[in-house]
């Protein structure tokens, strides 16, 4: 099914955050730190404040206090404390944008610099363990003993793979309008969760979350980095209250590589131990990773390696060092995109140390329950992934041999790597309403970020109704409507449509019980999912892909172009066809980008990252994508939810950078362990 | 941005003179830089004179077998120009292979030879920058150059020329044609831009208030075979790592002559004279061509992390030559 | 600040403004005359989402001053479809699933619908060979090299070249 909102968005009738139409609003500008490290000891305003059109500046110097300062992020100039360059110190407010800009660079901020440390090592003198990493795993897992394996293997790799920070980049910049009317605030934010979104920033404005509203209709792509109100909410909101008058901000693109997330670099140790049978002994993944002075963030890198293979010996662990960085946040399967291209690379070096076809390495060690709880899984079907994508891709007869296939200037490879992505659900409701028109309505705090969840709920509602889809519509996007999870962790769909099931099917019985018959003032029901999750059985519940790659190399440059790419995907049962397809092909599109070309550089002489903008952290490009596709495997999984569905948003990112480094080595034999693969890492 | 005085010049003489009542005048072509740096806070002119109206929007043949190219002229209609690709088809490719389609549509042919350095250290103006800032340091030098110069850099600056369309010009011997307080005068690429030395802030050899009017092609009749080839770090729309204009005059299996300029490698489009006089005179053979991009390289002066470069640059060359036997 | 008074023809519309000389086309477009498909996704001209046609022709409407385009003719994604009448690049987004969160899209649509003129035109682009016809239906290359100027972070590319190829038919 076409996308409900599709008309709106080709004709740009589609508001996002920073258009809706406010009498008087004005414009805020962020002013931003350029040390890494200190206190601030002056903020001079005066010449700002001087400029025709100039209405406030805010900063630590006479701000408004804020009710919770837990979060450091949101706790904008409440102390005189820089933490990382970029941070927010001041704000500007102004009747127009360019006034507001030109004040911006009139404020003078004089700082006391500290010693600061930018620099994330495998060595890192400061590297401790956290208490649980993201969102609450365990730290390090253990088993058997991996060093002894190591020694005794038949085959073995023991390999360090490298991953540099990545910053999310939706498309819309994260921009918040803020209005406030007899105390209650009202948002317009671009962010992932409308309901989660206002508890955050009533709690730090100590309000209670029904006098804080937060919009969300339309929101141009998030991928994490709009998980949580960040501080463009928050600041929108101060400003306001301090002219009281409307104020909306845009972050800048070049400011989102500050303060709005990004995925840590990772430094990862794999050891695999393998038999003459090419069974697994030994499993051992051990992550470094960085987190900021003043917020945890410990990215579960190595969580995936606890599910994928059996072994019997085997250990996961991660390590953080706190260095004066931004905090680094959620992006398109943190952890497992990592996580799993250090274990997918190392999987296909382990093949080759093996003499076994990559695909037949992975079968041979697909577990029957899940390696470390022992669970049962809900639906497992890596293998069936492995063997439909080999099919469709044209996998059998590959020569192993790498760097001897030539077509012109360019060598070409073929790669392999699988993926996965757990399957979460939070508790969510939901109402469902029939006018007398015959029309239905369900609402749900949900969010389309690009997901297509507008569309999917409607299909979930039509068939929960039995009803066709053209009289439903799904009401999403507003934190009045029932609370709901974030769209985030690949749960949307699961958790939303589970609540609009359960409210479709009380407007049902509701409807038996009037006989058919709609009053004037309509029939609602209601749905809440709390119950049904709590009483969920004990699963291992993941979904499962394979990604093929097709690279070519040339030979004199070292540029690497991915011909072909193809995901085969298990994610239980597919609601909606169209838009499911667009979201694993865009993971993969993004993995691509991993693999080949996106890298936020630290520089380490100032403390920020250097190339922050869209000439210089290169995303892929249309000519970067060539022949993609992604397909599924119906899975029929009575364990997951009342749709059947896993989470699709996530796993396309997943195994897509391993699938192309594979290919990489298949047609050059060199593996280029640090990513991304950049032309320097392969010429000459 | 600063707030400044917007005035649209009709010609010339008109647009020197507007340009030099003020103090911090700069000339505005299609803006695709100019105002991407206002925005960065990196340009704060207090005047922008216009000079996109001027008549200097045609392409002409010259007399003498040439064209001659209004600056005013839009990349995008001179990369379609019928006779630049006839005449002059690594001046079109050059022009296609840089920046986007609507970026293009805007973009001057004065304003692309003006553009400026993408340095990440340049562009940002809470760092020191020796190009923007005489006398504050190049972090570059020592930091992140992973993408910049190769060749004539020196110990205050390490940047590179961004433009495409200049390498194909360098390349064919482009002269650049000039109005001016000092009045017209005429200046050859390369020669249009310099490098860094001690003032790096200025990055060509126009005097205050020149305004370049055209740019006139030589008849160079062997460069009707002549071609741009680009390494970047994505497929597209990307600044070039290494790029390579060349044409190549062969008879009887000798090389007659040939035209070799780099881009990304400089403070400016680098002509690669070197390799153009060991070529000359040479068997056209991929022997020859190695043998002389060696001899242009062995000047190179790599910096801690670009030295990849070298073998990238060397091999782009030789690949492109061989394309033109 | 100087503020100067513009003309400017907006989707057929007469529109006469005071701007302010620093303000970009696409900052008068969305914040003066409520126009707010152009969008922002850099302010710097690296991502196309803010494409609009100028006197018939796509540009970053970021990079373009106001002021200097006096008397220009503007088409913005609101004005590409005839009424209710969807453009064909419109319908077939739509119907390619050529987009997902729908940021990047108004540029895309404008930029497509130039890139398909300036096809007509015979304009060549860094893929076009010596020999190659431009003729009716551009192949993926063609479309790929020419649309490099609209980054969709979402992945829609797959769907946005479906959707301009059967756009061009």
């Amino acid at each position: 099914m076409n996308r409900v909102e599709g008309v709106a968005k080709v004709t740009g009738q589609a508001r996002y955050a920073y258009e809706y139409p406010v009498e008087g609003v004005c414009h805020a500008v962020a002013v931003q730190a350029d040390i890494p490290r200190g206190e601030i000891i002056r903020v001079d305003a005066r010449e700002a404040l001087a400029l025709p059109g100039v209405l406030a500046v805010l900063s630590c110097e006479g701000a408004p206090e804020l009710a919770d300062t837990s979060d450091y992020e949101l706790a904008l100039f409440q102390s005189r404390t820089v933490a990382y360059r970029g941070q927010i110190v001041a704000a500007v407010v102004a009747e127009t944008l360019e006034i507001a800009r030109q004040a911006q660079r009139l404020i003078k901020v004089t700082y006391r610099p500290g010693e600061f440390d930018v620099r994330l090592t495998g060595t890192h003198p400061g590297l401790y363990r956290p208490d649980k990493v993201n969102p609450a795993y365990p730290t390090d897992t253990g088993q058997g003993d991996v060093e002894a394996a190591m020694a005794a293997a038949d085959s073995s790799v023991d390999v360090t793979y490298t991953t540099p920070a990545l910053h999310n980049n939706p498309m819309e910049p994260h921009a918040t309008l803020a209005l406030w009317e007899d105390g209650d605030l009202t948002l317009y934010d671009s962010i992932q969760g409308v309901s989660t979104g206002r508890d955050s920033v009533a709690k730090v404005f100590g309000l209670p979350p029904e006098q804080v509203r937060v919009h969300a209709p339309h929101v141009g792509g998030g991928f994490g980095a709009k998980g949580s109100p960040r501080p463009n909410a928050i600041l929108a909101a101060m400003c306001a209250r301090a002219i009281r008058r409307p104020v909306k901000l845009a972050v800048t693109r070049q400011q989102m590589f500050s303060f709005t997330g990004y995925r840590t670099p990772t430094i990862q140790r794999v050891r695999l131990a393998a038999d003459a049978g090419g069974l697994l002994t030994a499993v051992a993944h051990d992550v470094v990773e960085q987190t900021s002075r003043v917020t945890e963030f410990a990215e579960q890198t190595a969580i995936a390696t606890r599910i994928m293979y059996g072994a019997p010996n085997r250990g996961t662990s991660h390590r953080l060092a706190r260095l004066d960085v931004p905090t680094p946040s959620w992006m398109r399967a943190p952890g497992e995109c990592p996580g799993m291209y250090a274990l997918e690379s190392a999987m296909d070096e382990l093949a080759i140390e093996c003499g076994l076809d990559p695909i037949e390495l992975r079968i041979r060690n697909d577990p029957a329950t899940a390696p470390e709880s022992g669970k049962p899984f809900s639906s497992r079907n890596l293998v069936a992934c492995l063997r439909a994508g080999a099919e469709r891709f044209g996998w059998d007869g590959r020569d192993p041999r790498p760097g001897i296939r030539r077509e012109g200037r360019w060598l070409v490879g073929t790669g392999v790597a699988a993926s996965t992505y757990p399957v979460y659900r939070s508790p969510c409701r939901a109402t469902a309403r029939v006018g007398p028109d015959g029309r239905y309505t369900v609402a749900v705090a949900a969010t389309d970020i690009g997901t297509g969840a507008r569309t999917t709920l409607t299909l979930i509602a039509a068939a929960a109704l039995g009803v066709p889809v053209e009289r439903v519509t799904a009401e999403i996007g507003d934190s009045a409507l029932p609370p709901a999870p974030v769209a985030g962790g690949s749960m949307g769909t699961g958790s939303w449509g589970s609540a609009v099931v359960l409210a479709c099917r009380a407007l049902r019985r509701a409807l038996d019980e009037h006989a058919g018959a709609v009053p004037d003032t309509g029939i609602e029901a209601y749905g809440d999912t709390a119950e049904e999750l709590a009483g969920q059985q004990d699963f291992a519940r993941h979904a499962f892909g394979a990604q093929f790659a097709e690279v070519r190399v040339d030979t004199g440059t070292g540029e690497v172009r991915v011909s072909r790419l193809l995901g085969v995907f298990a994610a239980g049962r597919i609601i909606n066809p169209k838009t499911a397809r667009s979201q694993f092909i865009g993971g993969m599109t993004m993995g691509l980008g991993m693999a080949l070309m996106e890298e936020s550089v630290m520089d380490h002489e100032f403390g920020d990252y250097l190339n922050h903008d869209f000439a210089q952290y290169h995303v892929p490009t249309i000519a970067d994508i060539r022949d993609i596709d992604a397909v599924w495997i119906e899975e029929d999984d009575a364990h997951l939810n009342p749709m059947g569905s896993k989470g699709i948003g996530e796993i396309g990112i997943v195994g897509t950078a391993a699938a192309i480094g594979n290919a990489v080595h298949h047609a050059t034999g060199r593996r280029v362990r640090d990513l991304p693969i950049r032309i320097d890492r392969l010429v000459g | 941005m600063r707030p400044f005085v917007y005035r649209r010049a009709t010609d010339a003489q008109g647009a020197v003179a507007t340009f030099e009542a003020a103090p911090h005048a700069m000339y505005l072509g299609g803006g695709t830089n100019l105002v991407d740096l206002m925005r960065l806070g990196v340009a704060s002119p207090d005047l922008l004179v216009d000079v996109t109206g001027l008549p200097y929007d045609q392409v002409e043949e010259t007399p003498g077998g040439g064209l001659r190219i209004g600056a005013a002229v839009r990349n995008s209609d001179l990369a379609a120009d019928a006779a630049v690709r006839r005449s002059y088809p690594v001046l079109s490719q050059a022009l296609l292979a840089g920046a986007s389609g609507q970026l293009r549509n805007l973009a001057t042919v004065g304003g692309n030879l003006l553009q400026r350095t993408r340095c990440p250290y340049f562009q940002d103006v809470s760092k020191p920058c020796n190009k923007r800032d005489p006398g504050s340091g190049c972090p570059a030098r020592e930091g992140e150059h992973h993408n910049l110069a190769i060749f004539g850099h020196s110990a205050s600056c390490v940047a590179t020329h961004p433009s495409d369309m200049a390498v194909a010009m360098a390349a064919l011997g482009a002269v650049v044609h000039v109005e001016g307080p000092g009045g017209p005068r005429r200046i050859g690429m390369p020669g249009l831009h310099r490098l860094p030395g001690d003032t790096p802030e200025r990055d060509t050899v126009l005097e205050p208030g020149e305004l370049i009017v055209a740019v006139e092609l030589p008849a160079l009749p062997y460069a009707a075979r002549s071609r741009y080839r680009k390494v970047r770090e994505r497929a597209s729309f990307a600044f070039a790592v290494v790029a390579v204009a060349a044409a190549l005059d062969v008879a009887d299996g000798v090389v007659r002559d040939c035209r070799v300029a780099l881009g990304g490698v400089a403070h400016v489009p680098w002509r690669a004279e070197l390799l153009e006089t060991t070529l000359r005179g040479a068997p056209a053979t991929r022997e020859s061509f190695v043998v002389a991009a060696e001899a242009e390289f062995a000047q190179a002066r790599p910096l801690r992390d670009n030295a990849y470069k070298v073998p990238l640059a060397r091999n782009v060359i030789v690949g492109v030559l061989e394309e033109l036997l | 600040m100087e503020a100067i008074e513009i003309v400017l023809t907006v989707n057929g519309d007469e529109r006469r403004l005071a701007v302010d000389t620093r303000a970009s086309l696409l900052d008068v477009l969305r914040e003066r005359l409520g126009l707010t498909g152009a969008k922002k996704g850099c302010d710097h001209g690296q991502c196309g989402a803010c494409t609009v046609l100028l006197d018939g022709r796509r540009v970053n409407s970021c990079l373009a001053l106001a002021v200097a385009h006096q008397g220009a003719e503007v088409i913005t994604v609101e004005g590409l479809a005839d009424g209710d009448d969807l453009h064909p690049v419109q319908r077939a987004f739509i119907e390619e699933d050529g987009f997902q969160c729908g940021y990047c899209t108004p540029g895309q649509l404008c930029s497509a619908v130039g890139m398909l003129d300036e096809l007509k035109q015979g304009w060549p682009s860094a893929v076009t060979g010596d020999d190659d016809d431009l003729g009716d239906e551009p192949s993926d290359d063609e479309i790929r090299e020419r649309m490099n100027g609209n980054l969709c972070r979402c992945g829609a590319y797959a769907g946005i070249l479906a959707a301009i190829k059967e756009a061009s038919r």
